[in-house]
């Protein structure tokens, strides 16, 4: 073994090369907690300036006029579940077809068209599938309305559904699906009752994560729910929602606003860990192992 | 779908497009009360602050992935990628809320000024300090894009080999040298992740507006407040006057569609490359 | 799939076409009518993935109500074979399929896959219950959707499926528990109590022990064994003091091609080839 020894030698820069490779790591861990940070501290932050104004009124008051202390956003807060309660309608079949056809059909030219255009759609800006839902509802029906907002919110949703969808399905077996068939049970029953059936609980987690990304969409609904200060749950009206309240508020110059404000933001921030939390500890629990 | 929304902003901005013609795209004249409308600013304010944001997340995404794939050990790895997700899915509303009333003091304060004290001769950082501006929007940007840079970076740096690694190791190379290799070779797939982020950048709304100063305006100085398309769109399209404004907002709509639509095709197309040989 | 069909010279199986079609024909002068004595027929059968060919020009009779076994080296196209016969290999992208198969004189080829499949079961190499159903739900799965679905009906099925596949009495006072619960041999079983509620006429085992231990491949060759009176059973091995067990007539496949097609006695005591008697004698493989 000496040969080679000889040949390469003691490397002259080792020293050097040692620096840089404690520096290049040392910075990668910097990096990781700089990223950190700003989480923790608009974590911490929300909670301390939003647990202190979040009680019962918060849930179960409307809005005081300015001037008033007390109200809540009760409206507001029955709106999002409206408004994601319409965007799921929408969005939790069109995202879970579109899952099935990609995955279980994914020889064809059809499906590969279809996943790029979902990936390209979940990154077109949600303000844009706002002006879409304005163009194709809220113009001929002449006002802004529960419709559209809800609308826009069930586009948004797709590619998160459908690409959960896609991945939970390739995680069945194809021993499950040539069973299926090998008893005389057609394709699209096979997909539909016996492969995503096998994957639901993957999906359904993906549908939470959907609808938590969803509960927190402003710009979208800025022009098509526009929302509204007072009681409303016809859905071809305006209607109030939790982030465009949070908006309003934060840029209102009354103090009380801004607490109530906080207070939205930690109840958007809490839905939000929540159901990472839940999603991560069911997928671990599910597929940890492999 | 991607066609639908297409073609619906092509139908509605074609009021604004008759009227102004490409000119729309070079005047940085945006007045709704003379019906006068160029998207110059809106234009200038979403590139300077996107790019920025990319410039500054960037090493640090990479940063990051390496962390998480290469260096972390495995206990705190799945908490920390944990955070990071969390990190993606707060709502924008609360970056921006948080923007306004911690970090733009903040930045006002203490950041702005040591900015210009030390490095006020050059031309980005002068004028007046307002707190919000480009500087401050593209900071929150870039915080709001790092988790979905590192995502990507660290499923690229996954789908490279281990042998690759120890075969660097095993020539001799210190740890960063074996993980240098490894991000040459991943180099296409972080490209097409710092893409896709610059893409959420651009698009991104509800931050921007609240943060960046909102007024049409082109200044060398990063202090300064500015405009882009997403924010005044946001801003100005419920209470918009006249179907020449709406128009002329669709149209800033379809510009903002098109640079996103282009730009996340390319980033996909690029992370495809590299994920699929994997 | 390796195949390397050109380099390999084929001792001259092809010439003896009309010989090994009919491995009985010694016997059956009796018969006045053959064709309805036949369960499954191929006629130069020839299935490609990615346009390589996995199996090429296989011609064979098989016989109603007896075990055909089929067995050959790694990656001599057996499993390929088999899954051609309820035109399983659609699930494979790029593949194609030349020649004809005739199911009870009826060529398939070209008829819908679903019909086929419920003439045509199929019990696979790994058990594979449907994981999130019950046991007695995995029995009428087949049943229940194809759209049958009257509770009394259904579970006589049951009783009378699990019965029939030796598993009635291990489960019976747990049907409702998962199917992930049983044993390895026991969700065989049940695989098998799954395929034959469907009432199809020829079974297809894929390899249906080898992820067993021998006591419950005791117990599903067994089943093989009762099972001739009333289907026509073809079984893919590569153990093949198992196809001398349960098998009438055995076929031996080799890179792709079918070698010798013979009763299964004679297939291992005194095959007609060069190439079989190596292959049985374990010479290689």
């Amino acid at each position: 073994m000496s040969t080679p020894a000889k040949i390469y030698g003691p490397p002259k820069n080792l020293a050097r090369r040692k620096f840089t490779n404690s520096l290049m790591i040392t910075l990668c861990v910097v990096a990781g907690v700089v990223t950190i940070l700003p989480l923790l501290y608009i974590f911490f932050y929300t909670t301390k300036s939003g647990l202190s104004s979040v009680n019962i009124d918060f849930f179960t008051q409307l809005p005081k006029p300015v001037g008033e202390s007390g109200g809540g956003m009760a409206n507001a807060i029955v709106g999002s579940i409206i408004l994601i309660g319409l965007g799921s309608l929408v969005g939790i079949p069109v995202g879970i077809l579109a899952g099935i056809y990609v995955s279980e059909y994914s020889k064809s030219i059809v499906s590969t068209i279809v996943k790029f255009t979902t990936d390209v759609l979940s990154g077109i800006p949600s303000i844009i599938v706002g002006i879409f839902a304005y163009g194709i509802i809220v113009l001929p029906m002449k006002r802004f309305s529960a419709l559209a907002g809800g609308f826009a919110l069930g586009i948004l949703m797709i590619p998160t559904i459908t690409k959960v969808t896609e991945e939970m399905l390739r995680l069945v077996p194809q021993t499950l699906r040539e069973a299926s068939l090998a008893l005389g049970v057609s394709r699209w029953k096979t997909s539909l009752f016996v492969v995503l059936k096998t994957a639901s609980s993957g999906i359904i987690t993906g549908i939470l994560l959907a609808i938590a990304r969803a509960a927190g969409e402003t710009a979208p609904l800025l022009f098509t729910s526009f929302g509204n200060s007072f009681w409303q749950t016809s859905i071809d009206q305006p209607m109030a929602a939790l982030p465009l309240q949070i908006f309003s508020y934060a840029i209102s110059p009354y103090e009380e606003w801004h607490r109530q404000a906080w207070a939205g933001a930690f109840v958007l921030i809490f839905l939000v860990f929540v159901v990472n939390l839940l999603v991560r500890y069911v997928t671990r629990s599910k597929y940890g192992a492999s | 779908m991607v066609i639908l929304i297409a073609l619906e902003m092509y139908k509605d901005s074609a009021e604004s497009r008759e009227m102004f013609g490409f000119g729309f795209i070079f005047s940085s004249e945006w007045n709704p009360v003379t019906e006068q409308f160029g998207a110059l600013p809106f234009i200038f304010g979403t590139v300077v602050s996107s790019l920025l944001a990319l410039l500054l997340s960037l090493p640090v995404s990479i940063g990051v992935a390496v962390f998480l794939s290469e260096i972390a050990p495995s206990s705190i790895r799945s908490p920390f990628s944990f955070l990071i997700e969390i990190l993606a899915a707060i709502p924008s509303i609360i970056y921006g809320f948080w923007g306004i009333f911690v970090f733009a003091p903040f930045m006002r304060n203490t950041v702005q000024p040591f900015l210009q004290s030390y490095f006020g001769f050059l031309p980005f950082f002068q004028g007046v300090i307002y707190g919000t501006g480009l500087l401050t929007a593209s900071i929150i940007l870039a915080i709001m894009i790092t988790p979905i840079i590192t995502a990507v970076t660290r499923d690229v740096l996954k789908a490279i080999p281990v042998s690759q690694r120890e075969a660097a190791y095993a020539l001799g190379a210190t740890k960063w040298e074996a993980i240098k290799m490894a991000l040459l070779n991943a180099k296409s797939g972080i490209l097409g992740g710092a893409v896709l982020g610059l893409g959420r950048a651009i698009g991104e709304t509800m931050a921007v507006t609240m943060v960046i100063g909102n007024k049409a305006q082109i200044k060398a100085s990063l202090f300064e407040p500015a405009y882009s398309m997403a924010s005044v769109i946001a801003n100005e399209f419920a209470e918009a006057s006249g179907s020449l404004h709406i128009s002329a907002l669709i149209e800033v709509g379809l510009i903002l569609f098109g640079v996103t639509f282009v730009i996340n095709s390319l980033a996909r197309l690029l992370i495809y490359s590299v994920t699929r040989n994997a | 799939m390796e195949l390397r069909n050109e380099s390999v010279k084929m001792p001259e199986a092809a010439a003896d076409d009309t010989e090994i079609l009919n491995p009985d024909h010694d016997q059956d002068d009796a018969e006045t009518d053959k064709a309805s004595k036949i369960a499954v027929q191929t006629e130069s059968l020839s299935v490609f993935f990615n346009e390589r060919p996995a199996i090429e020009d296989i011609s064979l009779k098989l016989r109603r109500n007896r075990v055909t076994a089929i067995i050959g080296p790694s990656g001599c196209g057996k499993s390929t074979f088999l899954r051609a016969l309820n035109l399983m290999h659609e699930m494979t992208p790029k593949s194609r399929v030349i020649g004809r198969i005739r199911i009870h004189g009826k060529d398939i080829t070209s008829s819908s896959s679903v019909d086929v499949r419920k003439k045509v079961g199929m019990v696979f190499q790994k058990p594979n219950p449907f994981p999130t159903m019950s046991i007695y739900d995995n029995v009428v799965a087949g049943l229940r959707l194809n759209g049958k679905r009257r509770n009394s009906e259904l579970d006589e099925i049951v009783e009378r499926n699990l019965k029939h596949a030796g598993l009635w009495e291990e489960v019976k006072d747990r049907l409702k528990a998962p199917a992930l619960s049983l044993s390895g041999g026991q969700q065989q079983r049940l695989c098998i109590s799954r395929t034959i509620a469907v009432n199809p006429e020829i079974i297809l085992m894929d390899e249906p022990t080898s992820a067993l231990d021998p006591i419950s491949t005791a117990k599903i060759e067994e089943l093989i064994y009762n099972f001739k009176s009333e289907y026509s059973i073809i079984i893919v091995t590569h153990n093949m003091q198992q196809a001398a067990r349960v098998s009438d007539s055995t076929a031996f496949l080799y890179l792709g091609k079918l070698i010798e097609f013979s009763k299964t006695r004679r297939m291992f005591t005194n095959p007609k080839e060069k190439l079989t008697e190596e292959y049985v004698t374990g010479k290689f493989g």
